[in-house]
């Protein structure tokens, strides 16, 4: 079985988010960047099928050099490769046709990535990967088995879930569920030390049109003090009177 | 040209809120482009209700064997809709099943893709619009450069706007293209409110010291006619389902009233929540973070406070029915 894994390179989401240049660039200034959350549960789960099932593991960026640690981390987790394609990621639409290529070459069984990445939050990558390499492709995916050619997939619903199959290749947009938080793997020292033999292939983009672009970002409006009330009396009669909520 | 919106409906042929509120604010795009609003539906019972929302036009499918969602048969639809119709801009609701298939639309109509966008377009030469991004923490304004434009609506807002015109519904048979996804089963608790439809939501944090003190936050959210919610740490401990989970890793809310009770209120939580329009917080720690975010505050203990709460709005509503 052959997985691709498609990590983001996003801020800590601790991070105070910022901009710079009047409000046109993102301010990394003391920014730490780690695996989108959404990303490593699908890393995760890859590792999973890995050790039990047998799996070869390759995780792709599309990025400049600054990402490489966050692919390094990813092999540490213990990825077998990584390749990072030389651009970077502005338009979820261009991001997705990198990926496609990248997976043309390779014959992965099963595409895995996070529902969406913390910090642009466009949820569309997976599904246009899917649609450009005409793949089956779930969405909200909160539970993943593989039984050779078939998969049987958990998709998130309002309010419940559906119970999916279909063949294999899929591309598969997972969140929490597909692995459990306690399941995430910290790397170790060994893990770092080997995945500084790992192969990370850097091969250069082959579309550079952007169909969206950011010309600029903004904050939410500073929002007032918080009202303290002594009672519930008090409470419902704001909610209802001033706020009219209730 | 035209505007094409898509207004889903459920499995019983009903709209749900954010239909109405995707249908008000494609009419006003289609304002700010001099053009038509043309809205799909597939298996939709009350057509007309959209009239009341500017819908001058309405595209009904009806086919039997489209009762389940299928966001690959779905997609190509909507394609063809938009092909039909000229449509330069795209409306699909940024809910659960518009955020799945709408990526699928894009490629199909090589269209460039904003999502949970909360603004009307702030210019359409070029077409920009605010979306969120930053999980809530800030706004991108996202300019598309291509011929027909993909926008998806964050729930509540644009809010839901009433503009009646007199409009028609005709029949479309587009191709139903085969999904090779089988729908095995479908696990779905009915009569209760969803966090994404949900106007109000109740969340529960890790003050409330275990699950078995649920029940307080359940009878308040049932008097509210509100969904119940939780905290990161309430999930991870296995207290609440993971489908509960509130914050930037779990659910965005976009309630009008969003209620935590015993929520210190991290970064985390507090960027899934942004989106609600009034917060409140009931916390023993006045020094919480949450009092900084919220818009009115109970320093308490949640034991005390929730029971008495409970009783006063039972009066408030028994007095207001």
């Amino acid at each position: 079985m052959k997985i691709l894994v498609c990590i983001s390179h996003v801020p800590d989401t601790t991070s105070k988010i910022n901009f710079s240049e009047n409000n046109t660039k993102f301010d990394s200034n003391g920014v730490q960047y780690v695996i989108n959350p959404y990303d490593e549960f699908a890393l995760t789960r890859a590792m999973w099928f890995k050790e039990k099932q047998g799996a070869t593991v390759t995780v792709v960026n599309i990025g400049n050099a600054t990402t490489e640690p966050t692919l390094r981390k990813a092999l540490a987790i213990g990825a077998d490769e990584a390749i990072r394609v030389n651009t970077e990621a502005i338009d979820g639409f261009a991001v997705a046709k990198e990926i496609s290529e990248v997976a043309k070459n390779g014959g992965f069984d099963i595409i895995l990535a996070g529902k969406e990445s913390i910090d642009y939050n466009g949820g569309m990558v997976p599904g246009m990967v899917a649609t450009l390499l005409n793949y089956n492709f779930v969405n909200a995916c909160i539970g993943l088995e593989i039984e050779g050619n078939k998969a049987t997939i958990s998709r998130e619903i309002d309010g419940g879930k559906e119970l999916l199959s279909c063949n294999l290749p899929i591309v598969i947009a997972g969140q929490k569920g597909l692995v459990e938080e306690k399941d995430l793997k910290i790397p170790n020292m060994r893990g770092i030390m080997m995945a500084r033999k790992k192969p990370l292939t850097v091969v250069e983009p082959v579309n550079n049109e952007l169909k969206t672009s950011t010309n600029s970002f903004e904050k939410p409006a500073a929002k007032s003090a918080c009202k303290i009330v002594d009672n519930v009396d008090e409470l419902v009669n704001l909610l209802h009177n001033e706020a009219k909520v209730i | 040209m035209s505007v094409l919106v898509f207004a889903e409906s459920t499995s019983e042929g009903k709209f749900k809120k954010s239909s109405f509120e995707v249908t008000s604010y494609g009419k006003k795009i289609a304002e700010q482009l001099s053009t038509n609003l043309v809205v799909l539906t597939i298996n939709a019972t009350e057509n007309d209700s959209l009239y009341n929302y500017g819908a001058e036009k309405v595209l009904n499918v009806s086919k039997t064997n489209l009762t389940s969602f299928n966001a690959k048969t779905y997609a190509s639809i909507i394609k063809q809709a938009a092909i039909k119709e000229n449509a330069k801009v795209v409306i699909i609701d940024s809910n659960i099943n518009g955020l799945y298939l709408a990526p699928i639309v894009a490629v199909k109509l090589n269209a460039g893709y904003a999502s949970n966008a909360v603004e009307i377009p702030s210019s359409v030469s070029p077409f920009t619009v605010k979306r969120k991004a930053f999980s809530n923490k800030a706004f991108n304004n996202c300019t598309i450069s291509t011929e027909i434009k993909i926008v998806g609506l964050a729930k509540n807002s644009y809010g839901v706007v009433e503009n009646l015109v007199s409009g028609t519904t005709e029949d479309f048979s587009p191709e139903i293209a085969e999904s090779n996804i089988k729908v095995e089963s479908v696990e779905q608790t009915t009569g209760k409110v969803t966090i994404a439809d949900a106007d109000i939501v109740v969340s529960g944090g890790r003050g409330l010291k275990g699950p078995e003190n649920w029940g307080m936050v359940e009878e308040l959210a049932t008097i509210l006619g509100a969904a119940t919610a939780c905290s990161k740490p309430v999930s991870d401990l296995g207290w609440r389902p993971h489908s509960e989970h509130v914050g930037q890793t779990g659910k965005p809310v976009a309630s009008n009233l969003y209620i935590a009770i015993g929520i210190s209120g991290a970064i985390q939580h507090l960027a899934g929540i942004n989106s609600s329009k009034v917060k409140v917080v009931i916390n023993t720690d006045a020094e919480a973070p949450f009092f900084k975010a919220a818009d009115y505050g109970i320093v308490g203990d949640a034991f005390e406070v929730i029971p008495n709460l409970i009783e006063k709005l039972k009066e408030f509503k028994a007095n207001n029915a």
